[in-house]
């Protein structure tokens, strides 16, 4: 498939989609806890831009429908629970630095290539002329679990999670255009449940170790030495 | 070859014309980058409430280091006198290779973008050298800042750089704009990321402010102007110059890579005088948008540089990924 026969709205899905990976690479370089949300928050709004466009190339009216909802959910109501949550644990100043920035980075590019390998039979298929995103989607998905495994902050780690869940949605809206609008709905309230459910953890977290620094849940007591 | 040129030039007027378009292209060079740096001085101190100096400000001062005597320490070899004219020169000739108002011009042929970095490259080392041949501590401090600096953003932008010579199959910077004309608009997510990476690269080489502060002495800060702290007189306007030049090199190469639209394809006065007239536009909202970053963000600690070249080199790598990944190749 050559990008040059596409119409100027399906290469922007392109752009978007690609925009989307970006954003995962900057959630992952990103120290400071705020600054996470609010790339988190720019995801989600690429990814309903991308997902209204490709409802405007397919002609699919319910696709309008879950790009609205990815917007109000992801980029705006879930981004400010997280941000109202950080304030009220006083952590707006916080940081939580990857140990090896380099490293964690070129591992998220190698993951990227490992995707696309993984997807290149798939894609062969040529069904839809957004099948190439589907390798794309799926290097956000391990980029997500990249960042959950190298984070020790509870909020990042959920950051992680739900950019997770970005990259299935952006799966599902290009390669086979969206799920049906009940799994979906159901899919958006899930995650909205998971992310009060975090904000009850994250309380419940911090007042028994007075952080949020996941790792030293692997601590017996609170006075135990460093490792 | 011109491939541009329409047919009945006799080979006798191609030389003429040849050696006249490189002549054109230096003087546009050499008496627009000074203009440049004026303009996005100007622009600059408007934003932070000041007058700020006059047009020809950067001639002035250019005119009036010629004009001195050049001092050189006791210490210095003959490779701090000749650093200057290498740096310049080095410079020039790379400018030359960029298509600056129209394409297919006789120089571009002969140089691609590999000899452009090239170029720089050497113009580079023999910066870094002079500013250790003094032996001042300032020196050789600037010497190894530019080299850090320089080690992590070349692979940058030979990674941005090859990604547009894989859509176009050429590391010839006139055939890849040939391409992209060719082609009309075309939104390739990896020729954004490679603009990303290329305007982080173009800040960290010219010195500006994320990276390195070009107005100040301050010897915490300073990588550029370390080296070229014991330059006086004529050996000073040319580093000073050569500076000038770089930072409209990088410009030009910006706009007119990745936005070509209005540079001349064939030699005739109306699209020659069109592309000159597009070209100063585009560079004129560069130098906006580079004095707007410029006042919005504060310098970094030198430390956290090698951070800011590896996002330009995550950022080049991402390009040619999604080249492959999302274009198929082509």
């Amino acid at each position: 498939m050559i990008l040059t026969q596409l119409t100027l709205v399906e290469q922007a899905v392109f752009v978007l989609a690609a925009l989307v990976l970006f954003l995962s690479f900057s959630i992952l370089a990103q120290a400071r806890l705020v600054a996470g949300i609010h790339v988190f928050a720019w995801q989600g709004a690429v990814l309903a831009g991308a997902t209204g466009l490709v409802a405007l190339v397919d002609g699919e009216p319910h696709l309008l429908v879950s790009a609205g909802l990815t917007l109000a959910l992801k980029a705006l109501l879930i981004p400010w629970m997280l941000h109202r949550l950080v304030r009220r644990l006083e952590l707006e100043r916080h940081l939580d630095p990857l140990p090896r920035p380099a490293v964690a980075l070129m591992l998220g590019a190698a993951l990227v290539i490992f995707s696309y390998w993984v997807v290149v039979p798939i894609e062969r298929l040529e069904l839809a002329t957004t099948r190439n995103i589907l390798s794309l989607s799926l290097a956000v998905v391990l980029l997500g679990l990249l960042i959950m495994v190298t984070r020790r902050q509870a909020v990042t780690q959920v950051i992680g999670f739900m950019s997770m869940e970005n990259g299935l949605f952006l799966a599902a809206a290009t390669a086979t255009h969206g799920m049906p609008l009940v799994v979906e709905l159901g899919v958006a309230f899930d995650v909205l449940v998971a992310a009060v459910l975090f904000g009850v953890f994250f309380l419940q977290i911090s007042e028994s170790i007075e952080s949020l620094d996941v790792d030293r849940l692997n601590r017996l007591s609170a006075w135990e030495d460093e490792p | 070859m011109v491939p541009g040129n329409s047919g009945g030039v006799v080979v006798g007027d191609l030389v003429n014309l040849s050696s006249g378009w490189v002549l054109l292209q230096a003087a546009l060079f050499l008496f627009g980058a000074p203009l440049l740096m004026a303009w996005v001085r100007r622009v600059k101190a408007r934003l932070q409430n000041r007058r700020g100096p006059g047009w020809l400000q950067p001639y002035r001062d250019l005119n009036k280091l010629f004009a001195k005597e050049a001092l050189v320490a006791h210490t210095a070899s003959e490779l701090f006198r000749a650093a200057p004219y290498v740096v310049f020169a080095t410079t020039l000739l790379a400018c030359l290779g960029v298509p600056l108002v129209a394409v297919g011009q006789p120089f571009t042929a002969v140089a691609d973008v590999i000899v452009l970095v090239g170029f720089l490259a050497l113009g580079r080392f023999f910066l870094a050298l002079a500013g250790m041949d003094v032996g001042t501590a300032f020196g050789g401090m600037g010497a190894s800042r530019e080299m850090l600096v320089s080690a992590l953003a070349e692979p940058a932008m030979l990674l941005a750089v090859f990604t547009l010579a894989m859509t176009a199959h050429s590391t010839n910077l006139s055939s890849v704009i040939d391409h992209q004309l060719a082609f009309g608009l075309v939104l390739r997510p990896s020729y954004l990321f490679a603009l990303m990476a290329l305007v982080l690269v173009a800040v960290a080489e010219t010195g500006r402010i994320p990276v390195d502060n070009p107005t100040t002495h301050l010897e915490l800060t300073m990588i550029h102007e370390a080296m070229i702290l014991e330059y006086s007189g004529r050996h000073l306007a040319l580093m000073e110059w050569a500076a000038q030049l770089k930072l409209m090199l990088y410009g030009v190469l910006i706009v007119n890579v990745f936005l070509p639209w209005g540079i001349a394809r064939e030699v005739s006065l109306a699209a020659v005088s069109f592309g000159l007239f597009a070209v100063v536009a585009k560079l004129l909202l560069l130098g906006v948008l580079l004095a707007v970053t410029e006042t919005v963000l504060a310098k970094m600690r030198l430390f956290r540089a090698p951070q800011f070249l590896n996002f330009s080199l995550l950022l080049a790598l991402l390009g040619l990924l999604s080249h492959v990944i999302l274009e198929g190749g082509a």
